[in-house]
């Protein structure tokens, strides 16, 4: 979807203001929205690209007035919706409705350790070819697609170099809509600078952008 | 469609059961020469209601979010980054295990997991600048450098670090001559980058864990240089 959250090459955003000695969370409520986040995510209703697409499905206006953990909550509080996890009345009520089982939670303490520790591999362990190698000139495909893609505007119709293969990993186009894994090979791309935006780049200077085989044809 | 950040609101303030109508909150939330002292801000409240309303759902478990908070608020952060980079800066095999295969090499200090399954670690030298950045959302390494700062989620990093690198470079008090190839690196799949910072001059004696206590957060995401000079690490 082409939306406000891929802000790959855009000029107006003002200076990057760097606060020194920041804390981790600056109020006690960005954790615990971060920490319930996760905790729900462990019910594998849902995915970390179908978090992303939902994520992506504010609104712009509001997605720039938001703070980062606000976006967090209200895509949570969709996914949930969603999954028939809490209601509409719940979130009104802030009670359980009439009749709601008590349920046990998936996520212990120890389980967030492991989990923490272990993490959730994208890569899959699946012969699949390689259409591209290293070396190769390749054109990031201009597509337009609707739902969730991690294939950046910035790039598209772009041509590059494949600098290396990173091996097999789900696809996050499909894997966001529920439409399967469809596993495949991810690659750095080398982009030039200034094939990226012209003359005014250094010319020496280069943007390498992960790339899954289906974002990319040949040039 | 997006549920508004009004109905939270609304939502929020009556399961709090705060002192405040819902139209209050209304007004409050649209007129902002209201004093807002008087309650709390409001995303602290809908956080509050919501997750009093998972834990009596069953849906969430507090002392798991207790584990999850503590985590990455005292055990995981750029301290552990700082080591991997100090260990490379004094051990050559380990720094070529590091460049070439990285997961296995930051496992070897007890690191790894969450955001951080599938790392590269580039190199910066007197020729090489690297600099990372997530265009699309805000990904980063969490089990070498924790939870990313305000400024790499902002706007301003995300859209520019791209298309202007020297210029947010400056920003950081970082200027690079023309001499100088920079490399950007966007995050776009599940690849997380860490940067090797280049060892500083006149650290020959120094011990690993004393090169260690040099190292900053920012120099591992590539908008800084490490120094002796180095003031306290930050985050």
């Amino acid at each position: 979807m082409n939306g406000v959250h891929d802000l790959g090459g855009m000029q107006d955003m003002g200076p990057v203001q760097a606060e020194k000695n920041e804390p981790v969370f600056h109020e006690p409520w960005q954790g615990r929205a971060f920490a319930f986040t996760r905790a729900m995510g462990a019910w594998g209703k849902w995915n970390l690209d179908a978090v992303r697409f939902q994520r992506e499905q504010i609104a712009p206006v509001d997605y720039f007035r938001m703070s980062y953990y606000e976006r967090w909550v209200v895509a949570l509080v969709e996914l949930m919706l969603k999954n028939r996890m809490v209601t509409h009345a719940e979130l009104e009520s802030g009670k359980p409705g009439p009749g709601s089982a008590k349920l046990t939670p998936p996520l212990t303490a120890e389980k967030a350790q492991i989990l923490a520790a272990k993490g959730v591999p994208a890569s899959r362990d699946v012969a699949v070819a390689a259409r591209f190698h290293a070396g190769e000139r390749v054109r990031a495909r201009n597509i337009n697609p609707v739902g969730h893609t991690r294939l950046v505007r910035y790039a598209r119709g772009k041509i590059g170099t494949i600098h290396m293969d990173h091996g097999v990993f789900l696809f996050p186009d499909t894997n966001a809509l529920f439409l399967g894994e469809k596993p495949q090979h991810v690659y750095s791309v080398r982009f030039t600078a200034r094939e990226l935006w012209g003359e005014q780049a250094a010319p020496q200077d280069s943007v390498y952008i992960d790339m899954w085989d289906d974002y990319l044809e040949e040039a | 469609m997006t549920t508004t950040r009004r109905d939270f609101l609304t939502a929020a303030v009556t399961a709090a059961g705060a002192a405040v109508t819902p139209d209050l909150a209304r007004v409050q939330e649209h007129d902002h020469d209201h004093d807002h002292q008087a309650v709390p801000s409001d995303p602290a409240l809908r956080v509050k209601a919501l997750e009093s309303l998972l834990v009596e759902k069953g849906l969430v478990d507090r002392s798991a979010l207790d584990a999850l908070i503590d985590t990455y608020e005292h055990k995981v952060g750029p301290r552990n980054g700082a080591r991997v980079v100090a260990r490379a800066w004094t051990d050559p095999a380990y720094k070529q295990r590091l460049l070439t295969n990285s997961d296995a090499a930051i496992a070897e200090l007890g690191y790894g997991g969450l955001q951080g399954e599938h790392m590269v670690v580039v190199e910066n030298t007197p020729k090489i600048h690297n600099l990372v950045v997530c265009t699309l959302c805000s990904c980063y390494p969490w089990p070498v450098l924790g939870l990313p700062p305000v400024w790499y989620k902002s706007a301003a990093y995300r859209s520019r670090a791209v298309i202007d690198p020297r210029g947010v470079l400056h920003e950081f008090g970082l200027e690079l001559g023309d001499d100088v190839e920079v490399r950007i690196w966007d995050s776009t799949a599940e690849l997380r980058y860490l940067v090797l910072p280049e060892r500083p001059a006149g650290t020959e004696k120094m011990s690993e864990q004393e090169l260690a206590a040099l190292v900053t957060r920012d120099s591992m995401v590539g908008v800084g240089k490490v120094t002796t000079e180095t003031e306290k690490v930050r985050a």
